[in-house]
């Protein structure tokens, strides 16, 4: 029996769609395009791909984009819950399919007009009752409609325990719009803001302001796995996935885990930093930069202290003074992230983690890349990987 | 961008801008599990569930205790006190039957459990986190009752 995943399986391809405000066609046309796009990148054929995964939240059922892409057989269906939570999770089941035999090439994929469609800004929807109803029925009736909402429940505790300042948020959103800026893809390319723009720009949700808050775009974005032993000789180098891991703590809610002792931390990154720190056998001094899950600035706060690149209630100090930039100690979120690149709820992230790897990143950094760590979203079950070149 | 005016904040909140008329908070969700606490909050009382075998105070309640998995439960009633443990000011978007800007707050309870609420008879600027607030449970509409949180005064 297999002891450990390290190593054995890679990111052969990725595929992306245009990233827009409004695409102009279906969901499940964005889907067969990035999933096309990823299955051509890794040089194979639709035929070649037995697995599939994808988000609960996906319009698009996985079916659907296989007989529109033409994946003839699955032996491996599966989607993952709660959101901004599950992009890495659908490459831990990718990892665990490869890994166990059960499947030769698994393709990930998430699509949505989540600009031109149904939008997470616009609230918590009615619908029938069930736990997660339920759960949202304790705070739809005070107002607290909005993921700006919850995430700012967190960051007003831990500006307060830690006397911090929001001055680490403002410099996370003008680097990423900098990056942002220098990529075509991006929806804010050729626009980047200063410090006097994030101060000058309104509150959403106090404390939180415009530029602290990801956009809503519409795309679509998916990778392949298949083995490390399979991706050596295919077109790309491949981006070997050391470790991979999902989690939910102690008290977890989606969003609203307010329960718990201390809300100025997210114990489900602890676990999921945990994981993948024991399978790869690396530590936080081992990764050369990150994609950081970015759904909201202060989020990458708690992750950096979660994955130990600094102490608890020190990162908001942390990412001051060019941390995160290209020359800095954790160049992050190098396409401009989901603050500025779009929001593809973090599939389009691993596709920039794999061009890092690669080297292809239009932001690439001038240091080594050797070890890129990849996380998904804040305050509910969530995932990460991390990603690295061929030994 | 600028904020919106005062006027234009109300109006939104008065007509949710160009949706139907339906001037409401959202409804809370009831279902088997928590049907009876708002049972109480429409007599006016703050119930908190306890577990009959062990104790333990639980919110939002469930069926069964987390520690002891017992699904033997009754209630207490809380005092109403309790300190302001985090809170948000909330902006935008508006959405209709609610006024703006918005605040709401995790609320620690003296008996130790928390509940999420709004805060009233405060100006969003004054409210810090540890101040102490009490619950004052009445009609935010003609048919909704919730318990809302106002700031003690101190002397």
């Amino acid at each position: 029996m297999l002891t450990s995943i390290k190593d054995e399986c890679a990111i052969a391809g990725i595929g992306q769609t245009e990233i827009s405000k409004l695409s102009g066609r279906s969901e499940l046309q964005l889907a067969a395009e990035c999933v096309k796009a990823a299955i051509e990148d890794a040089g194979l054929k639709p035929t070649d791909i037995d697995g599939m995964t994808g988000f609960t939240l996906d319009h698009v059922d996985e079916i659907e984009v296989a007989r529109t892409v033409g994946i003839p057989e699955l032996r491996l269906l599966s989607r993952m819950p709660h959101g901004g939570g599950a992009p890495m999770s659908l490459v831990h089941q990718a990892v665990m399919a490869i890994a166990s035999g059960m499947c030769q090439a698994v393709v990930g994929y998430r699509a949505m007009n989540g600009r031109s469609g149904a939008r997470y800004s616009s609230g918590v929807a009615e619908g029938p009752e069930t736990t997660d109803r339920i759960s949202w029925g304790w705070y739809m009736p005070y107002g607290l409609l909005t993921p700006a909402c919850w995430v700012a429940m967190h960051t007003m505790r831990y500006l307060h325990e830690y006397g911090a300042t929001d001055e680490g948020l403002a410099e996370i959103a003008v680097t990423q719009r900098k990056f942002a800026a220098n990529n075509p893809i991006a929806l804010f390319y050729g626009k980047p803001i200063t410090m006097e723009d994030y101060y000058d720009a309104p509150f959403i949700v106090e404390p939180l302001r415009l530029y602290d808050c990801c956009i809503e775009t519409d795309g679509g974005a998916a990778f392949v796995v298949t083995s490390a032993e399979r991706a050596k000789d295919l077109p790309h180098p491949p981006a070997v996935i050391r470790g991979a891991a999902q989690g939910s703590a102690f008290d977890q809610e989606v969003m609203t885990s307010f329960y718990r002792e201390n809300i100025t931390y997210l114990p489900e990154y602890d676990l999921v930093a945990d994981q993948c720190y024991a399978q790869s056998g690396l530590g936080p001094d081992d990764l050369d930069a990150a994609i950081i899950y970015d759904a909201f600035t202060s989020i990458i706060l708690f992750q950096l202290e979660s994955f130990r690149f600094c102490k608890r209630g020190e990162a908001h100090e942390w990412v001051k003074g060019g941390t995160l930039d290209l020359d800095g100690r954790l160049p992050c979120n190098t396409h401009g992230g989901l603050l500025s690149e779009g929001y593809v709820h973090g599939i389009n992230g691993l596709a920039e983690g794999v061009r890092l790897i690669r080297g292809t990143s239009v932001n690439q950094p001038t240091k080594k890349t050797d070890h890129v760590l990849v996380t998904s979203g804040a305050s509910m079950p969530t995932s990460a990987i991390i990603i690295g070149k061929l030994n | 961008m600028s904020d919106l005016s005062k006027e234009e904040t109300e109006k939104n909140a008065a007509t949710g801008g160009d949706a139907p008329a339906a001037v409401q908070r959202m409804r809370p969700v009831i279902g088997h599990d928590n049907r009876w606490w708002w049972d109480r909050i429409n007599e006016g009382e703050l119930p908190i569930q306890r577990c009959k075998e062990c104790g333990t105070l639980r919110h939002p309640p469930r069926p069964m205790c987390w520690k002891c998995q017992s699904l033997e439960w009754d209630h207490v009633i809380a005092s109403g006190r309790g300190i302001v443990y985090s809170f948000v000011v909330v902006h935008r978007p508006p959405f209709p039957g609610y006024e703006y800007p918005l605040v709401v707050a995790v609320i620690e309870l003296e008996e130790g459990t928390r509940i999420v609420s709004n805060l009233v008879g405060i100006e969003p600027g004054d409210v810090k986190i540890g101040i102490p607030v009490e619950v004052s449970i009445g009609n935010v509409d003609e048919t909704l009752k919730l318990p809302l949180f106002r700031p003690v005064n101190q002397e």
